[in-house]
């Protein structure tokens, strides 16, 4: 998929997108410096369970709209439920390939509708 | 950075996601005028790349955790109007795939880290006066500009979540959507982001910027140069 348009692409290009992919490959870091640090959630980013935990209620909009949308691959994981920390590794670095190449694609997409010039 | 669904309240999200569409239209016209095709290879990897950097998490050791969002760069490199659309689709299909970041705040969000981030990264940049040849001056203005549009990032956001309890509470004055009010929320987002994720912003910005002054100064938007007429 990260290949469109290759063959229009400069050297220079094709080797920002082999830097890309590298770091879609080390993207588990993510994962592994605030396990290490134990760092848990962004601040605001919390479960509505855990806000219950913080300060004893849930919210009734937060209630209410929290499970409003059920993504397709939940905080870049195919399993929450799996404690192996080598496989969550390997479902973030799909999750990133993934995610960086549909981002790639419909960017170009877009960008061609937008872009249209006299050539 | 990502505010999830359940913590703005409707008068927070609506208003915002309002003002997230208008931009996007001017900034259709923008980029239309501004960006010249050659250059869509690196609207596409833009995108991308602000979508992995996002990736990388960060820790306040035993605190909370966070990460550049990469918009700085994208704005200096392309402009914050091409800027604005990459950032916009890396978050929306973090949220649409990944639930990262909530569906009713995809507006407040991208207005944020798309909308805001990038035009105070931009002129931050701009204000530094900085020439191509005058390097080491690039790269502290890239370094700041990075450093300051995220700090001032997370201190907007802040401020959405900030305002929930006074403008949203049950009768018996319990929250309805984000429980902490400006006196925590500010503080918290501001010395997270001042001490650590905004000094990431900063250096990979500036790193950046020097890649490609090296290797296609020609590119950076935030020198004039890029555009359809060169």
């Amino acid at each position: 998929m990260l290949s469109v348009k290759e063959g229009k692409m400069t050297k220079f290009q094709k080797k920002l997108l082999f830097i890309l992919l590298g770091l879609c490959i080390i993207t588990p870091i993510g994962i592994f410096i605030p396990m290490f640090f134990d760092a848990g959630d962004a601040w605001g980013e919390w479960s509505a369970e855990t806000v219950k935990d913080l300060i004893g209620y849930t919210p009734a909009g937060l209630e209410k709209y929290s499970d409003v949308w059920n993504a397709p691959i939940p905080d870049y994981t195919m399993n929450v439920d799996d404690t192996s920390v080598v496989h969550q590794s390997g479902y973030y670095i799909v999750s990133g390939i993934v995610g960086a190449s549909l981002t790639y694609v419909v960017m170009l997409l877009i960008s061609k509708l937008i872009v249209r010039d006299e050539e | 950075m990502h505010i999830p669904d359940g913590y703005l309240s409707p008068q927070t999200y609506i208003p915002l996601m309002g003002v997230f569409v208008a931009a996007t239209a001017i900034a259709v016209k923008k980029v239309r005028k501004d960006v010249s095709a050659r250059n869509i290879p690196y609207l596409g990897m833009a995108a991308a790349f602000s979508f992995i950097i996002m990736m990388f998490n960060l820790p306040i050791p035993g605190g909370t955790t966070g990460h550049a969002v990469g918009s700085a760069v994208i704005a200096i490199l392309l402009g914050p109007w091409a800027a604005m659309v990459a950032v916009s689709v890396a978050l929306i299909i973090q949220a649409l795939i990944f639930g990262d970041g909530g569906i009713t705040a995809i507006g407040a969000n991208c207005f944020n880290m798309a909308v805001f981030m990038p035009f105070v990264a931009y002129y931050t940049f701009k204000l530094f006066g900085a020439r191509p040849a005058a390097k080491s001056r690039v790269f502290i203005a890239a370094f700041v500009s990075g450093y300051l549009s995220l700090v001032m990032t997370a201190v907007l956001t802040a401020v959405e979540f900030g305002i929930q309890p006074m403008i949203a509470s049950a009768p018996d004055g319990k929250a309805l959507y984000c429980p902490y009010d400006l006196s925590i929320a500010i503080p918290a987002m501001a010395i997270e982001h001042l001490v650590l994720f905004g000094i990431v912003e900063g250096v990979i910005t500036a790193m950046i910027v020097r890649y490609f002054l090296k290797n296609e100064s020609g590119l950076i938007y935030a020198f004039g140069k890029g555009g359809k007429n060169d």
